[in-house]
């Protein structure tokens, strides 16, 4: 993905980059000179402003309001109590690679020399490296989370970041390698209760027949925002559940990106975002297709309360070498108050000729029958509103992985918790 | 079962109702006195729908003139919910499919929200599924339908069993019953007919909208009305249905007519 060259402009976010640069310590540790990439690339691109396409409904100008330096260590988590059959690792910023005892039978942390060679290898697929929320990520990221999964995992993974209240911009990046037939439930767990940036990329490399359930959820602030990138390349045979729920942040843009390298592999998209009060949520995914037969099951969801904007913009890529491709895209969309705005976009660019590509988008509201049909049987208005948004929330929550339930997804993103 | 000295559940009186900018009712008049069963017939868009969704509280229907009362209370004050609780019940002629919510989580609220009227405890998970496992015999449903959501999926039969297993749970005291028997085959009708039977007794009424004697061969009405217009045009006893089957709306309608003119 390539920004659209400006004439040359500075915004108050360009100007909020070079102070947060300047605040910087100089590259160090192992990451050094991915962060003196980052950081040149990031000093001389512009911040995405809204009249580029890819940027037009998703505004970060209140990004400004953060204050423009680096979190350096995350308190501890606001977090459930750990369940004994799910391995959890929480991460702060700084703190050192964990010891590989704590990690299921059949996780290991990728060694120095895979890191090098593996990082930013499916990120330089869709060109990601030059965007710019990939560019602020890899000019602060001081660690990365590299592991390696061998065979089937039968213990569920999650992740938990937790940037609190802290002001200033936390950055968080993971590499994921599974071997051929590897197979894992990871879910990650990102929270802020404060005005900071959450900055998150994640890479995922799918070999032959490996099967990959990840899981993300997002409990924002509204003076917080998340920018999250997940690159993902798999193999023929592979498969991949992507699942996030996202509640609450100023502003929230996920990207996943999808590549099947040769086709051939299978790839489920399940995303809700819900928003209200001035909040903002834009989903941005791209699933490219580079050979036949490949499959993409894709649902998005979007609750948008009060003055809140839900945006999506579904990208599908079927070159002509995509042959028998199956892909179906669905985005519904709910809209509960006048002032709330939805943007939906399904884009899919289909070449070859012998495919199976659906796509579909609703806009609604709840659906009055169904309202008085509860009604009508003692259920008051906002208890029958409350079912009916719990079921249309809940073909996205119950695909989470396992580990999800003991976060109350669903008490905690219609605030009934 | 007619007593003269029941007491009176439902009174409507000279009730005009509109949808959007069309009358549908224009003047309806009923009483309904406890253990009383009542049929209430007519045509296609002669109001008979109109009347139950107005007596349920449906916010598309706008009452412009007239009452209801419901044992001396004003009906028509209350919201949709508030008339559930407190004992009115409409089965729906289309029951609607809500796709998520779960059937067995659908009628524990609705059972429980009645009871706290009734000044009954809420029942909890347990002691609902006990409570819901013993009246799903009164239409003889298969407990899988209890993890399905709302409706969604189930056939004609199946959706109108749906409502009389809500009714059996609700214990309502006017139950409106909207063409229940429509779409069901000749099993599923006795079932459903058998279940509403069961559920009648001296204390409370049924209000059934039909088109046909089928039904009223199995629930014996004690009162037969025929709508036209938006107007209750003709009452009298369960032969008056009989005698609509022979001969049809039109000998109706020229019957009225004479009346009028005489």
């Amino acid at each position: 993905m390539v920004e659209a060259p400006l004439k040359k402009r500075s915004s108050a976010l360009d100007d909020w980059c070079k102070c947060l640069l300047k605040t910087l310590d100089a590259p160090a540790g192992r990451l050094a000179q991915s962060q003196a990439v980052g950081r040149e690339r990031l000093g001389l691109m512009p911040a995405p402003h809204r009249h580029q396409e890819d940027w037009r409904f998703c505004d970060l100008a209140s990004l400004v309001e953060i204050e423009p330096r680096q979190i350096d260590a995350l308190p501890q988590p606001q977090a459930p109590l750990e369940n004994s059959d799910v391995t959890r690792l929480v991460l702060g910023v700084d703190q050192g690679p964990q010891a590989e005892d704590s990690l299921p039978p059949g996780v290991s942390f990728l060694n120095e020399v895979d890191l090098q060679q593996l990082l930013g290898q499916t990120l330089k697929l869709t060109n990601a490296e030059e965007h710019w929320p990939v560019a602020l990520n890899q000019a602060l990221v001081s660690q990365v989370i590299g592991l390696r999964v061998s065979g089937v995992v039968d213990r569920p993974v999650e992740l938990v970041f937790d940037a609190g209240a802290d002001e200033g911009v936390m950055a968080a990046r993971l590499l994921l390698v599974l071997e051929e037939k590897a197979s894992i439930e990871l879910l990650q767990v990102h929270m802020s209760s404060g005005s900071n940036l959450n900055s998150v990329v994640i890479e995922a490399q799918l070999k032959r027949g490996a099967h990959l359930h990840h899981g993300l959820l997002a409990f924002g602030h509204t003076q917080a925002a998340l920018l999250s990138h997940l690159a993902v390349e798999q193999e023929p045979a592979s498969k991949v559940t992507l699942v996030s729920a996202s509640h609450r942040w100023g502003v929230m843009r996920h990207e996943p990106q999808l590549t099947q390298l040769e086709g051939g592999a299978e790839s489920e998209l399940r995303a809700l975002q819900l928003v209200q009060g001035d909040q903002l949520a834009d989903t941005h995914s791209l699933v490219c297709f580079k050979g036949t037969e490949g499959s993409l099951d894709q649902l998005h969801k979007a609750v948008a309360d009060g003055n809140g904007r839900s945006v999506f913009n579904g990208m599908v890529d079927v070159p002509r070498e995509a042959q028998r491709t199956k892909a179906a895209q669905l985005s519904r969309s709910l809209l509960l108050s006048d002032k709330a705005r939805i943007d939906t976009k399904p884009e899919l660019e289909i070449v070859a000729d012998d495919v199976k590509c659906t796509h579909g988008a609703t806009v609604s509201r709840l659906q009055q029958e169904e309202l008085f049909y509860l009604q009508s049987r003692g259920v008051g208005p906002a208890q029958a509103s409350q079912l009916l948004l719990r079921a249309f929330c809940d073909d996205v929550l119950s695909s989470l992985p396992s580990a999800a339930k003991d976060w109350q997804p669903v008490e905690r993103l219609l605030d009934e918790a | 079962m007619i007593r003269s000295e029941a007491p009176v559940l439902i009174d409507i009186r000279d009730l005009h109702a509109r949808v959007e900018d069309q009358l549908i009712l224009s003047g309806v008049n009923l009483t309904i006195r406890a253990g009383e069963i009542h049929a209430l017939m007519g045509r296609n868009g002669s109001g008979k729908s109109t009347l139950s969704k107005v007596l349920a509280g449906h916010p598309a229907y706008q009452v412009t003139k007239g009452s209801v009362r419901y044992m001396g209370e004003d009906l028509l004050a209350l919201d949709p919910e508030q008339r559930a609780r407190i004992g009115v019940f409409l089965g729906f002629q289309y029951p609607v499919e809500i796709p998520g919510v779960s059937n067995l989580e659908f009628l524990r609220v609705s059972t429980n929200a009645r009871r706290l009227q009734q000044g009954h405890e809420e029942l909890d998970t347990f002691a609902f599924e006990d409570l819901v496992r013993e009246r799903l015999g009164i239409v003889q449903m298969d407990p899988a339908f209890l993890e399905r959501s709302v409706n969604e999926g189930f056939s004609g039969g199946e959706k109108k069993r749906n409502e009389i297993l809500q009714m059996a749970l609700l214990e309502p005291v006017v139950a409106i019953l909207d063409e229940t028997d429509s779409g069901l085959d000749i099993d599923a009708l006795r079932i459903v007919a058998s279940g509403v039977n069961q559920l009648a007794n001296a204390d409370n009424t049924t209000l059934l909208i039909t088109h046909y004697q089928r039904l009223l061969d199995l629930i014996k009405p004690d009162y037969v009305h025929v709508m036209d217009a938006g107007r209750i045009v003709r009452s009298g006893g369960k032969d008056l249905a009989l005698e609509l089957e022979q001969h049809g709306y039109e000998w109706l309608d020229r019957d009225v007519a004479n009346q009028e003119l005489a």
